[in-house]
């Protein structure tokens, strides 16, 4: 094989939820072929939904994945509400954003720490990480188990919790039990605000793409559960038009959907896309923050999504402390809502990105018909692109290095192959 | 002191959604103390580092979908001394297994545009259909302490104490009452096995099966008191029909009753 030549094969991509490979060929140093395949089997969540009631689908939508279940039970229960005409608001809506404060506490702490820091610092995993920074890993997963206790609390455990329903909850805190999280929150504010700092001391690729950001944008928060969908190349859209602007593709080398803007292409949903399209709602304490670790309103490098990841963990601890605070105890832990025939959306902020749903209904509540948009299917196409341009950039790396980095690249993204149905494994090609 | 060799885990992911081995990584407070006792040495979502087997225990978590997966599970058998499966899905099939009772193809031309790129079985099955089983580890998602319970067994050359009785023996250790009788809330529980704690019952609502079948369940006369409680025929065909659709107990209810 002449030096020019490789091929990059990661068969089995790690420190990532779910089965996915990569595979790159490479011929007289430029790249000639690029796939990033999603192994992980189909499990036909939208065909079996057919039949069941509404009132089982954030359940079952749940078991989709288990790093996210809370934006699966979400925006299930949103689309649900949706088509049967019901708003649920007050603290029952506040309740909601709490919950999934939890969830992306410990998701993303999980993937900072976890998953994408060794990468940083040049360690297989957090594991052989811990031997050297035993501070580090230790202050994460204290931070970590902070998130998942939030969601426990709320929802009665923290893997598929159980006490989300349509309409609400089934049982909810008093304002005494809420008040006992505080402490633990308020050392959980201070050591996200220490890990916002320390990922502003990493070093970082030069790579800024110019992206299609789409999240969520609500006029008086950072999105969680509702909004519109917007763009920074000016879509601007109700989360009911969702599909007349988005269609997704079946390719042959993915399990996994690609989705893509009608007429434009590849888009980028997550951390990043939030930051950017939300930046201005952020609380000044959490801009400062980011600031101090070096990003602007605007950051298009997508390997500094490991700050941004720290930014929303410590947003996602002040928006805790702030509704606990504010909170009252509601009569009722949720909102009846009887079922209508009819067609609802839901759309609300995974901690890696829009998690759509939509859902037709009979007048029972039987589900005629379902369709789930991941937000990992929607950055599928846009992590082959990242790659297309990253590997002729770093060509001149050993292959060991190159596959490395590509799979650093790949974990930007943080991917959850479970949920668009799953996978990562790279492989380079030279020729 | 000598160096021990320190036993070596592995852990296999087939189809399923991640929760159960991230059960693992959310032992924050015992990981680094597990990680000193055990070598990880292939946990494909906490870590690059691949040690060659054989390993003295494989944790597999997922069921299998997939011609693929199911020559996969051979050879993870061949080279594990204990293998134990953590969760529903692989130990009954999981809630993807509802497809057992469907047409499969009618599944793929739903979800996908292509069905020719899609590979898969028309059912899918617990790993103890298809290799020989050390321990079955249920729930859904399983109990991250019931998990370090049976790793700790294993390690130690003992049994594993994970009680078979079922979730109402929780709910009375609890102290919670039981929502059948007071609310009149139609609840799983009498029939499913114990290992999540009894949550449901605890946050006013009816336990949904998630642990799966407890030792000898009585079915059929739980179906009965969930008539007598205004539950449709159907609506008793889409409980048994969750996570554990394919264990047998769960569904030779549901087929009763789908005839009915």
């Amino acid at each position: 094989m002449s030096k020019s030549s490789k091929t990059i094969r990661v068969d089995y991509l790690t420190r990532v939820e779910g089965e996915g490979a990569l595979y790159v060929k490479i011929q007289n140093n430029k790249v000639t072929d690029l796939k990033f395949k999603i192994f992980e089997p189909p499990r036909f969540f939208e065909a079996f939904l057919r039949g069941r009631t509404f009132t089982e689908a954030p359940d079952i939508t749940a078991r989709i994945c288990g790093i996210c279940p809370i934006a699966y039970q979400m925006s299930s229960c949103h689309a649900m509400e949706d088509a049967c005409g019901v708003t649920v608001d007050g603290q029952l809506r506040a309740l909601r954003r709490l919950i999934y404060c939890g969830e992306w506490i410990e998701s993303h702490v999980l993937h900072v720490a976890m998953l994408h820091a060794p990468d940083f610092l040049g360690y297989e995993s957090a594991i052989h990480m811990a031997k050297d920074h035993p501070d580090l890993v230790q202050q994460a997963l204290k931070l970590k188990k902070i998130g998942n206790d939030l969601v426990t609390f709320l929802g009665g455990r923290e893997i598929h919790p159980i006490n989300v329903r349509v309409g609400g909850f089934y049982k909810v805190p008093t304002k005494s039990e809420l008040r006992g999280l505080v402490p633990n929150l308020q050392w959980a504010r201070d050591a996200a605000y220490e890990l916002v700092r320390w990922t502003g001391t990493l070093e970082f690729p030069d790579f800024e793409q110019d992206y299609e950001f789409v999240a969520l944008r609500h006029p008086d928060e950072y999105p969680f559960n509702e909004g519109r969908l917007v763009s920074n190349k000016g879509l601007d859209i109700a989360i009911r038009e969702y599909e007349e602007h988005f269609v997704e593709e079946h390719v042959e080398h993915s399990n996994a959907l690609h989705s893509v803007i009608k007429g434009r292409g590849n888009y980028f949903v997550g951390p990043l896309a939030r930051y950017n399209i939300n930046f201005d709602k952020l609380p000044r304490s959490v801009q400062k923050a980011a600031k101090e670790a070096g990003l602007g309103p605007v950051c298009t490098n997508p390997f500094k999504s490991i700050i941004v990841r720290a930014v929303e963990t410590l947003y996602a601890c002040e928006e805790a402390l702030r509704i606990i605070n504010e909170y009252e105890m509601p009569e009722k832990p949720y909102v009846e809502v009887h079922p209508r025939a009819g067609v609802g959306c839901g759309c609300t902020e995974a901690p890696r990105g829009i998690l759509y749903h939509r859902y037709r209904i009979d007048d029972q509540g039987v589900i005629l018909d379902a369709k789930i948009v991941p937000p990992t299917s929607q950055n599928q196409k846009t992590i082959e692109s990242d790659l297309w341009h990253f590997v002729p950039k770093n060509i001149n790396l050993s292959k060991e290095q190159l596959t490395w980095k590509c799979e650093q690249a790949i974990r930007n993204y943080d991917p959850c192959i479970s949920c668009a149905t799953h996978f990562l494994k790279v492989e380079i090609e030279r020729e | 002191m000598p160096k021990v060799k320190k036993p070596k885990v592995a852990v296999w992911k087939f189809a399923s959604c991640d929760g159960c081995q991230l059960s693992l990584l959310d032992c924050e407070d015992e990981l680094l103390a597990v990680a000193g006792a055990i070598e990880i040495a292939n946990f494909p979502e906490a870590s690059r580092a691949v040690m060659k087997g054989p390993y003295d225990i494989s944790l597999v978590e997922g069921s299998i979908t997939t011609p693929h997966d199911a020559e996969r599970i051979q050879e993870v058998r061949r080279i594990s001394k204990f293998l134990i499966t953590i969760g529903a899905c692989a130990t009954a099939g999981g809630i993807q297994a509802l497809r057992n009772f469907k047409d499969v193809k009618e599944f793929i031309s739903i979800v996908y545009a292509k069905p020719a790129y899609i590979s898969t079985l028309e059912k899918s099955t617990p790993i103890a259909e298809h290799v020989k089983v050390d321990f079955e580890l249920r729930g859904c998602p399983i109990n991250k302490y019931q998990l370090l319970e049976v790793v700790n067994a294993f390690l130690n050359g003992r049994k594993p104490n994970i009680p078979s009785y079922s979730v109402c023996v929780e709910c009375k250790r609890r102290g919670t009452v039981c929502v059948m009788t007071a609310y009149g809330t139609p609840c799983l529980g009498p029939v499913t096995q114990a290992g999540c704690g009894a949550i449901c019952p605890a946050y006013h609502r009816g336990c949904y099966g998630c642990f799966g079948p407890k030792e000898t369940p009585n079915t059929t006369s739980l179906s009965t008191w969930w008539r007598r409680l205004g539950v449709t025929n159907q609506n008793l065909v889409r409980a048994f029909r969750g996570f554990n659709a394919y264990a047998e107990p769960f569904r030779k209810e549901s087929e009763a009753y789908e005839q009915k």
